[in-house]
């Protein structure tokens, strides 16, 4: 009994990982992302990461749910929007990292605009996807412009999601709405509808019904489509002529974490170029928010790409997203299929 | 004996409070580091301990309660005296246990009224552990026992308590989460009441619109479930039917084929059929690219949308039909279909007045399953909806959307399960009360009737192309597996199965090296554990509905199927409500998985074990307590042994559902619990359908494999019908 008693005592002192402790990280990028970053975390400063990954939406819901009681420490990951959510429900904590020098202006730019509370780590731009076998057969020209999604030609071949459900078809409305007015903007979605063959529930949709051929084409985040291409599908992506917008990757400490230290320092490492690297290991292919991270050669430039100057601050506020998919699902979304 | 048992109670649950931790532990019971903290430590403290030494008043009322029991069971005393005696203290416990359980949380009073009320409390509590828990599970013993000594429940302790433990345990992990979730409905954001709010967020063109039935425009996302479910409902019970005859009644060649075809899309993890048909009749598909090839038809997009989902549910649910009709259609007695022959009525007539009017209510129950798997599933409209909406898909979106509204999905929640109230109440008028017991303790000539011939053949005609069509089907899923990239790059390569189960010799043995393994033996464990408990209480429930006679059996019967017609999301979403917080803090463990799989899925349990128990006529529990057999006697020696094609059915359908649900716990998995499931859903999200169909062909050949162990295990029931050469010829 007692020789047991040494020997479980020696086990616990032999493994580092629980002499530094845990750190529990809700995970919104892939899957393959996530575990490298558990991985290296864990061998870069001996503290065990427990990981579970879900979508961004799935982990505010469930932030919510576990709002009186955490039992995460950091959400890594995931589009800006519900970050800047959790933001405003008090659901994340404020935390000021040294190393939010060393980032670009936009990933600043997301942690003032959420009162410290969260922070850009990877950046993606909206797009087109489509499919060069079906543009090819049907001969038609890829489509390079915001206009050219009105073209006959793409009748009934154009998918993208249901803003209801989706954050990237927010974003692509709040895109417009910033590029045209809030006007023209409705004016432009209604005419698409007739070209657009179904708004589908998720966000990443779209792009898979491009790679399948199930439609022509797609609007995305293209770095979706480098993905999709690297697996063997005909997927080309481009980004709008007339400008885009793009989403902002994000990453926040949970309110009232049980290992707030820990949580802390994996918030550090998240932001060195060391960690922001896994993404493209992983076949990710955002825009890291670390100036000195390299960029992957696959991954869309962010210099070739004609951004807006997307206001996050105003278009990730509840009420204005609300007001905005009203306006989509009554005079876009209720429209008759063409 | 009944003296002891009060007795063995309340000493059992003076124990735990002595000797047990009343919190529950941060590592688990199993390290055994509570052992020398009994008394001393906050964490590790008893019931006890907790009150004497770390000032935790509020417990004692309710271990003073359990004392009481002590001395009533001790107390010479009349029969009619001891039980209300038991039931006053057990009460009294009882609803101190609650009191204290719901008031006192993690920071002191739970709700600002209390404190207002009794002013602060220096003193907190974290979730019940094994102390706690066994304390309530005496007091509800005891609270039983009190009832039976009394006359209730026929004076029979073993029914009383049986009943207990289905009602608190489905009041426990039923009604308590969904309630929970149920009541923001009423809130507005910041949680206050607001009513109106209700009507507003149901009165929407969204929810009622009509106008796709008058051409142009959609209907509203209710009309579009209660399309899809009554579609369902009716063809998983046409089809389940038929599968159902033709294994029983004809003397067709391949009837082990049959079974086991209508058995593997109830193993198939979800997904998998959906991602199968898009690859038969998507746009790119083969039978779109075959017509585009030969008569040159522009490809479409038919199967997205409302007939993609409908055909993906009656593959997904017809079997659930096949294993609630097919023991009844076994049940029905040959005594009866022969009185009607030998009243010169034809082959027809005898099927139409009496064989399927004997069926009816295994008919009611197929219909009722399959309307409310349909308005509760969530895969198949995912993957093949395209813009048709249905409830179950709204309030995920409502929940982890863009909207992020517990409001709104708590509303179209309650209007789900409005659609299934209607639907068992349908169901109830539908079997009414008519008997139709057939398997009696009286002789019969043990042969089946044939199947008319016209029944005969439109039974084959519907049966066979089916199930020619799931074959394809699976084919197709199965080459997926065996392919570089499904539907893209069909070089054949084994890699997806290496990569997840690859399995490396070395010198130290064994390594699991494949990257399923760690999710592939969790999910194995936790099903395994919580098929039998699903089996068990489905089984009991079903068994007192039918059989025994008490106050409330009607809400009882409603709450068991409660979890059933609420999607998987919103359970899931109410556990976590539920038990994050003290006095039941389980989230993050195996338990809540389990216990979410077995409260999720003993409904059908329950359905099937009532479908074969009205067969099987009350005489024979009667002669059983003529010869003084008891309740339980009765149970595991005469209705059981009849049983056995329910309990097959249910123990089968407990760990499928187990190893294929996906909704439900997506919420629930940790990095430490994750599921096949789970992991699979991530592999289709990332597009490596590869990987997710090599694992799915795993998970359907290890399920098929517990399946025959199941039916080896427990055996058929001997019925003394005899499978006789039919004269009706081959189907």
């Amino acid at each position: 009994m007692r020789l047991a008693t040494i020997a479980l005592g020696a086990l616990v002192l032999a493994s580092p990982a629980s002499a530094q402790g845990v750190v529990n990280v809700y995970c919104s990028v892939q899957v393959e992302w996530c575990t490298l970053a558990a991985n290296e975390f864990q061998k870069a400063s001996g503290i065990k990461v427990s990981m579970s990954q879900k979508g961004s939406g799935e982990t505010i819901a469930q932030l919510k749910a576990e709002a009186q009681n955490p039992k995460g420490d950091v959400w890594f990951g995931g589009t800006g929007d519900p970050h800047l959510q959790a933001a405003e429900e008090g659901l994340t904590e404020a935390y000021k990292s040294p190393r939010l020098a060393d980032l670009h202006p936009w990933a600043v730019k997301q942690n003032t605009d959420s009162g410290g509370k969260t922070v850009g780590i990877y950046a993606g731009a909206l797009g087109f996807g489509f499919n060069t076998e079906l543009l090819a057969k049907k001969g038609a020209k890829a489509p390079a412009c915001w206009a050219d999604l009105l073209k006959p030609e793409f009748k009934g071949e154009i998918q993208m999601a249901n803003p209801n459900s989706s954050g990237t078809a927010y974003v692509a409305i709040a895109t417009l709405v910033q590029l045209m007015g809030e006007e023209e903007a409705f004016k432009y979605l209604k005419k698409m509808h007739a070209n657009i063959n179904a708004y589908t529930r998720s966000g990443t949709a779209p792009m898979k019904a491009v790679a399948r051929g199930e439609t022509m084409v797609s609007i995305s985040f293209v770095h979706d489509g480098v993905t999709e291409a690297l697996a063997g599908f005909p997927v080309k992506t481009a980004t709008p002529c007339e400008g885009t917008g793009y989403e902002i990757g994000s990453m926040s400490i949970v309110k009232g974490a049980r290992n707030l230290a820990n949580a802390k320092k994996f918030y550090d490492w998240a932001l060195t170029p060391e960690a922001q690297k896994l993404g493209a290991q992983a076949k990710q292919f955002q825009v890291p928010s670390n100036k000195a991270t390299p960029l992957p050669p696959e991954a869309p430039k962010f210099a070739d790409i004609k951004l807006i100057d997307y206001d996050q601050a105003k278009y990730g506020k509840s009420a204005e997203r609300k007001r905005l998919i009203a306006r989509w699902d009554s005079e876009v979304g209720a429209l008759p299929k063409p | 004996m009944i003296s002891r048992a009060p007795l063995a109670w309340s000493a059992a649950g003076l124990l735990a409070a002595i000797a047990l931790p009343w919190c529950a532990l941060q590592e688990g019971l199993d390290s055994g580091a509570w052992l020398g903290g009994l008394w001393s430590s906050e964490d590790y403290a008893s019931g006890l301990g907790q009150i004497v030494e770390h000032g935790k008043w509020w417990l004692a009322p309710t271990l003073l309660a359990l004392a009481a029991c002590l001395a009533a069971a001790l107390l010479p005393a009349t029969r009619q005296r001891r039980g209300t005696l038991l039931l006053i203290a057990s009460t009294a416990g009882l609803l101190l246990f609650v009191a204290q359980a719901l008031g006192i949380g993690l920071r002191g009073w739970t709700a600002a009224w209390l404190t207002t009320l009794f002013g602060e409390l220096d003193g907190r509590q974290v979730g019940l552990g094994a102390g706690g828990a066994v304390v309530l599970v005496a007091l509800l013993s005891l609270l039983s026992i009190g009832l039976a000594l009394r006359g209730g429940f026929g004076g029979d302790a073993f029914v009383a308590g049986a009943v207990t433990t289905v009602a608190s345990s489905i009041v426990l992990f039923t009604a308590w989460p969904i309630l929970r979730i149920l009541v923001q409905a009423f809130q507005d954001g910041d949680g206050l009441l607001a009513p109106a709010l209700l009507v507003e967020r149901l009165a929407t063109e969204k929810i009622w619109s009509l106008r796709c039935l008058s051409g142009g425009g959609r209907c509203g996302v209710a009309w579009n479930t209660l399309f899809l479910a009554l579609g369902c409902g009716a063809g998983t019970t046409a089809l389940g039917l038929a599968f159902a005859l033709i294994v029983t009644r004809t003397s067709f060649g391949f009837k082990k084929t049959l079974r086991v075809l209508t058995v593997l899309p109830i193993v198939t993890p979800p997904f998998v059929i959906g991602l199968a048909l898009i690859l038969v009749f998507g746009r790119s598909g083969l039978v779109n690219q075959f017509l585009e090839w030969s008569m040159g038809i522009q490809p479409t997009r038919w199967i997205y949308g409302f007939q993609g989902v409908f055909l993906a549910q009656l593959f997904a649910f017809t079997p659930v039909a096949f294993l609630v009709l097919i023991g009844v259609v076994e049940g029905v007695s040959p005594t009866l279909e022969e009185a009607s022959q030998t009243l010169r009525a034809d082959r027809w007539a005898t099927f139409t007045t009496v064989s399927l009017p004997l069926m009816r209510p295994g008919l009611a129950n197929a219909f009722l399953v399959g309307f409310i798997e349909s308005i509760a599933d969530f895969g198949n409209p995912i993957v093949l909806g395209g813009d048709y909406g249905v409830l179950s898909t709204e309030i995920y979106f409502a929940v982890v959307g863009a909207q992020l509204d517990y409001g709104r999905a708590a509303s179209l929640a309650l209007l789900l399960l409005v659609f299934a109230l209607g639907a068992f109440f349908l169901q109830r008028r539908v079997v009414g009360t008519g008997s139709y017991a057939t398997i009696s303790g009286k002789g019969d000539s043990g042969l089946p009737t044939p199947l008319p011939d016209r029944a005969r053949r439109a039974a084959a005609c519907v049966a066979l192309p089916w199930a020619a069509f799931t074959l394809m089907l699976y084919g197709f899923a199965f080459v997926g597996g065996l392919v570089k990239v499904w539907g893209r790059d069909y070089t054949p390569t084994l890699d997806h199965y290496a990569k997840a189960f690859a399995v490396e010799h070395t010198a130290d043995g064994l390594i699991w090296t494949g990257a399923a393994w760690n999710s592939f033996w969790t999910t194995l464990k936790l099903a395994a554990i919580a098929a039998p408990l699903t089996a068990a209480l489905g089984l009991i429930a079903a068994w007192l509905l039918v059989r025994q006679r008490f106050a409330g059996r009607a809400t009882l019967e409603f709450a068991t199927m409660l979890s059933f017609a609420v999607p998987g999301t919103v359970i899931g979403v109410a556990y976590v409500f539920a038990f994050n917080v003290p006095p039941i803090e389980i989230t993050g463990t195996a338990m809540i998985i389990v216990l979410c799989f077995i409260f999720r899925n003993m409904p059908v349990g329950v359905r099937a074990g009532m479908a074969a128990m009205s067969q099987i006529d009350r005489s024979l529990d009667e002669a059983s307590l003529t010869l003084r057999g008891r309740a339980p006697q009765t149970l595991f020696y005469v209705v059981l042994p009849l049983l056995r094609p329910a309990i097959v059915g249910a123990l089968v359908y407990g760990f499928v559902r187990a190893v294929t649900t996906v909704s439900a716990v997506v919420f629930l998995v940790t990095a430490e619990y994750e599921l096949a499931t789970t992991y699979i859903i991530l592999r289709v999200i990332n597009g490596d359908y590869g990987l997710a169909i090599a694992y799915s062909c795993a998970l359907i050949v290890l399920m098929l494999a517990v399946i025959l162990l199941i039916q080896f295990a427990v055996g058929d029931r001997r019925l003394g019908r005899r499978a006789v050469a039919l004269k009706g010829g081959r189907a």
